[in-house]
C-alpha cells in the first residue's frame, strides 16, 4: 500500500528560510514578524514562481524562491524523441521569444552533426531572432511597467508586439509558437511582401519607442520606485552565473553575439549597451537600448540578405522538401530513413549557447550515435538569474520585491523546463 | 590556451590523473573524484586561467556501465574567453561528490537540480533540497530506469 | 436593439427573472486568469487593443478569485500546480464557470510525461474546452461567447446560496 505523499510539505523550505538570517532578531517579533507566501498564483510574479518571504513589518529579512510548478519534464522527453521532433518543444521554453529558442536549438544540433546551413537561411534566422528579441523585450518592459504602476505601457507594447506577430504569421504560418527553423535551414522562405512588412514595421517602431520613453523616462514616480533598488554588483553577477541584460546592467560587457559569434553577427555593426549601476532602472534602460540595437541589426539584415537556398543540401541529415519527396525516389528513401531511424549524429557531446533576450540559452547534447539524444540538458538563463533573487530583495520592502522580480524578468517555462 | 590549462593541471595533480578530449572544438577534461576540489580551486584562483563563471552542472546516466554516472561542469573564463568542460565519473555504490558551491556560487542551484533529477548527493552543500519535484517525491526522474510517463500514484491529484 | 425599442414604445418590459439575471450575468463575465505558461501570453493578447476582450464586458481581469466568475486556466497544469488551481477554484463564489484554454489543459497537450496532469477535468469541472497550442485570441473570444450562451440558458434558481460539500474549505 503506497504511502500518500503530501505534495505541499514545506518543512525543509521553512527551515532553510529561518536559517538564512538566523542571527537577525526583530524587536517586537510578535507584532512585526511574518512569514508570507507570495504564491504561485500572483499577478506580478511573471508566471508560477513562489517566493516565501520572512518579513519584519514590511522589510524583507530573508526569502526562499520555490520553482517546479511548471516542470514539464523536457529533458526526459528529449531522450525519447528524435532531434526533429523536439523542435516544437523548444518554442515553449522561453515563450516570450519563441523564434530565438528555435534558432539556438537547431544551431546546437547542427554543431553536433557538423553541417552548416546556407547563407540565406542564416540571414532569415537572424531576422527571426532579432524580431523575437524585440517582442520579448516589449513584454518585459510592458509587464515591468505595469507591475510598478504604469498600466498603459502593457497596452502600448502589446500593440507593437501584435505587429511582429502578424509578420510571423506571414513568414511562418503561426503567430506565436512557430517552430520555424529546421535542422539545416528554415522551414519556408521569406517573400518580398514579408520583407516589405518588416521594413514598414521598423520605420514606425522608433516613433512608438520614443512615445513610450516620453511617458516613462522622466516620470518621478517611476524613477523613485526604481532608482537604487535591487543593486546587483559586478562580482555577485559573475559569481551567481547571471547572464543577459541583468549582467550587462551590472557592468560586464558580455554578449555571446560578440564573444562567440554565430550566424552572421560578426558582420553586423551593432554596439553592446552596458550600464554600471546594476539597479532596476539600469536594467530597464538596457532593455530599451537593446531594442534600438536590434532595429539597427534588422535594417542591416534586410539590406544584406542574399538570394539562395533555404535548406542545406545534405540528403542523409536534412529533410528534403515535400514536393520532392512525393515525386523523386531517392528523396523518398532518405525521408523514410531520417524520420524512422533518425539523423544519427556521431558519438560525442557538445555545448552550444546563444544570446536569448533573457540571457544565455545553452544546449548540452550527448549523442550515442542513434537518432535520439542520450541526454539533453537545457541551460536556461531564467533558472540561473533567479538564484540571485534572495540576495537582491534582502532589506527591501514588499513593493520592491515586485519591481525586482520584474526587472530580472524570469520566464517560468524556461526556469522550470 | 588548451596547453596552458593542461600544463597547469598536470603540474598540480600529476600526469596520469587527467585525460582530455576534444570534439567539435570543445575541450573536455576528465578528472578523478578526489581531485575535483583542487582542480576547481586552481581553475578559479589562478591569475592566468581565471575561470570565474560556472555556467552549468549536470549529470549523465550511462545505465549499464561500471561508473554509472558522469557529472559535467561547464566553466567559463571572461579574461580568456574560453569555455571548459570538466567530467567526473562516479559509481552507483558511492553516489556522493564534493560540492563546488563554495567556489562558484551559481553551482548551488545546479547541484540541487542534479540531486533532484539523479539522486547524487553533494557533500557540504549549504541547502540540498529538491528543486523541481515536490519534497516528498520518492524517485529520481531523469534516471534511465524511471519511465517517461511516471509511476502511477507517485504524485497525488487534489481531492 | 430590442430592449430600447420596447422601452420607448410601452415604457415597460415583461420578462422572467431568470432571463434578466442570466442577461446580467453573461454580459459582465469577470474572468480570473489562471495564467500559468504560454497560453497566458495569448490571453493577455486577447485583452490588448487588437482583440479587445472588454467589448464582452470582461476587461476586468481580476486576479482575486473572490471577485470573479470565470476561471480561464491557461497553461500546462502540473501535479504540483494542480493543488493550487483546485484551491483557487474552491475560493471562487458560485456561480462559476471554467474555460480550459489550449491543448495542455484539455488533455495534457504535447507533454506526455511524468509531471503533467493529462487534462484538468481530472480534478476540475470544465465547461468549455479550447483547442490550439496556443489558441488564437479569436478562439478564446469564441470560447467566451460559448460561455455566454451557456449562461443565457441557466436559471437563477439553480444557483442557490446554500452550503455545498467542499464549500467550507479555504
Amino acid at each position: 500500500m503506497k504511502k500518500e505523499i503530501n505534495i505541499s510539505n514545506d518543512e525543509k523550505l521553512i527551515k532553510s528560510l529561518m536559517s538564512q538570517a538566523a542571527d537577525v532578531s526583530i524587536d517586537d517579533a510578535l507584532e512585526n514578524e511574518m512569514i508570507i507566501n507570495m504564491g504561485p498564483q500572483h499577478p506580478a510574479t511573471h508566471g508560477v514562481l513562489r517566493v516565501v518571504l520572512r518579513l519584519d513589518g514590511e522589510t524583507v529579512i530573508s526569502s526562499v524562491p520555490e520553482l517546479g510548478y511548471l516542470h514539464r519534464g523536457y529533458e526526459k522527453m528529449a531522450e525519447n524523441m528524435s532531434f526533429i521532433e523536439f523542435i516544437p518543444h523548444t518554442d515553449r521554453l522561453d515563450y516570450t521569444a519563441t523564434m530565438c529558442n528555435n534558432v539556438a536549438y537547431v544551431l546546437a544540433v547542427e554543431k553536433l552533426i557538423g553541417i552548416e546551413s546556407p547563407d540565406r537561411a542564416q540571414f532569415i534566422r537572424m531576422i527571426a531572432a532579432e524580431l523575437s528579441r524585440i517582442a520579448a523585450h516589449m513584454i518585459a518592459i510592458g509587464t515591468f511597467a505595469m507591475d510598478v504602476g504604469a498600466v498603459t505601457m502593457v497596452m502600448w507594447t502589446f500593440r507593437e508586439r501584435e505587429k511582429i506577430q502578424e509578420i510571423f504569421d506571414r513568414i511562418a504560418g503561426a503567430r506565436f509558437t512557430t517552430s520555424y527553423t529546421r535542422i539545416g535551414g528554415v522551414a519556408s522562405d521569406i517573400d518580398d511582401f514579408a520583407l516589405k512588412m518588416i521594413k514598414e514595421f521598423l520605420d514606425q517602431l522608433t516613433a512608438g519607442l520614443n512615445e513610450m520613453a516620453r511617458l516613462l523616462n522622466s516620470n518621478r514616480i517611476f524613477l523613485e520606485r526604481l532608482e537604487g533598488i535591487g543593486i546587483l554588483s559586478k562580482e555577485d553577477a559573475i559569481a551567481y552565473g547571471v547572464t543577459g541584460p541583468s549582467l550587462r546592467a551590472s557592468g560586464v560587457e558580455y554578449d555571446i553575439r560578440r564573444a562567440k559569434p554565430y550566424l552572421f553577427y560578426n558582420e553586423m555593426d551593432f554596439s553592446i549597451p552596458t550600464y554600471n549601476d546594476g539597479d532596476c532602472l539600469a536594467r530597464y534602460h538596457l532593455r530599451a537600448d537593446e531594442v534600438k540595437e536590434s532595429v539597427k541589426i534588422l535594417y542591416q539584415c534586410l539590406q544584406k540578405i542574399p538570394a539562395g537556398e533555404i535548406i542545406a543540401n545534405e540528403p542523409k541529415k536534412v529533410l528534403a522538401h515535400k514536393t520532392e519527396v512525393y515525386s523523386k525516389m531517392e528523396e523518398l528513401i532518405h525521408d523514410f530513413m531520417i524520420i524512422n531511424k533518425g539523423i544519427n549524429p556521431p558519438e560525442g557531446d557538445i555545448f552550444f549557447s546563444a544570446e536569448n533576450p533573457k540571457g544565455e540559452l545553452g544546449f548540452y547534447i550527448v549523442s550515442n550515435g542513434t537518432g535520439y539524444p542520450w541526454k539533453m540538458k537545457i541551460r536556461s538563463p531564467s533558472f540561473c538569474n533567479l538564484q540571485v533573487l534572495p540576495k537582491l530583495i534582502k532589506g527591501h520592502m514588499i513593493s520592491d520585491v515586485v519591481a525586482i522580480i520584474g526587472s530580472l524578468d524570469p520566464v517560468m517555462g524556461e526556469a522550470d523546463k | 590556451m588548451k596547453e596552458i590549462i593542461l600544463n597547469k593541471l598536470i603540474e598540480k595533480l600529476g600526469d596520469s590523473q587527467i585525460e582530455f578530449s576534444e570534439f567539435r572544438n570543445d575541450l573536455s577534461i576528465l578528472l578523478k573524484k578526489e581531485h575535483l576540489l583542487d582542480a576547481a580551486l586552481l581553475l578559479r584562483n589562478d591569475e592566468e586561467l581565471k575561470f570565474d563563471m560556472c555556467k552549468d552542472v549536470t549529470a549523465i546516466d550511462w545505465e549499464k556501465r561500471k561508473n554509472r554516472f558522469t557529472i559535467i561542469y561547464h566553466v567559463y573564463s571572461f579574461k580568456n574567453k574560453f569555455e571548459l568542460r570538466l567530467k567526473v565519473n562516479i559509481d552507483e555504490a558511492d553516489l556522493a561528490i564534493a560540492s563546488l558551491s563554495g567556489i562558484w556560487k551559481s553551482a548551488e542551484w545546479y547541484e540541487r537540480e542534479t540531486f533532484d533529477m539523479y539522486g547524487i548527493r553533494f557533500i557540504s552543500h549549504p541547502d540540498l533540497r529538491r528543486v523541481y519535484m515536490p519534497e516528498e517525491f520518492e524517485y529520481y526522474p531523469l534516471r534511465k530506469d524511471f519511465p517517461l510517463l511516471g509511476i502511477p500514484g507517485s504524485l497525488p491529484l487534489p481531492k | 436593439m430590442g430592449l430600447e425599442a420596447a422601452l420607448t414604445k410601452d415604457g415597460f418590459i415583461t420578462t422572467t427573472i431568470d432571463a434578466l439575471i442570466a442577461w446580467a450575468r453573461k454580459s459582465s463575465v469577470w474572468p480570473m486568469p489562471m495564467g500559468i505558461s504560454c497560453c497566458a501570453i495569448e490571453m493577455i493578447a486577447a485583452a490588448d487593443p487588437k482583440y479587445d476582450i472588454s467589448r464582452f464586458g470582461s476587461e476586468v481581469m481580476r486576479f482575486s478569485p473572490r471577485q470573479s466568475d470565470l476561471m480561464i486556466v491557461a497553461g500546462t497544469v502540473t501535479y504540483k500546480m494542480a493543488h493550487v488551481v483546485r484551491r483557487i477554484y474552491d475560493q471562487m463564489p458560485d456561480p462559476k464557470w471554467v474555460i480550459a484554454m489550449g491543448a495542455c489543459t484539455s488533455t495534457g497537450g504535447m507533454y506526455r510525461s511524468y509531471s503533467v496532469v493529462q487534462g484538468i477535468d481530472q480534478f476540475l469541472p470544465v465547461d468549455i474546452y479550447t483547442a490550439g497550442c496556443p489558441p488564437r485570441p479569436e478562439n478564446l473570444l469564441n470560447a467566451l461567447m460559448a460561455i455566454q450562451e451557456k449562461i443565457s440558458k441557466t436559471k437563477a434558481r439553480d444557483f442557490q446560496n446554500k452550503a455545498r460539500s467542499g464549500a467550507g474549505k479555504i
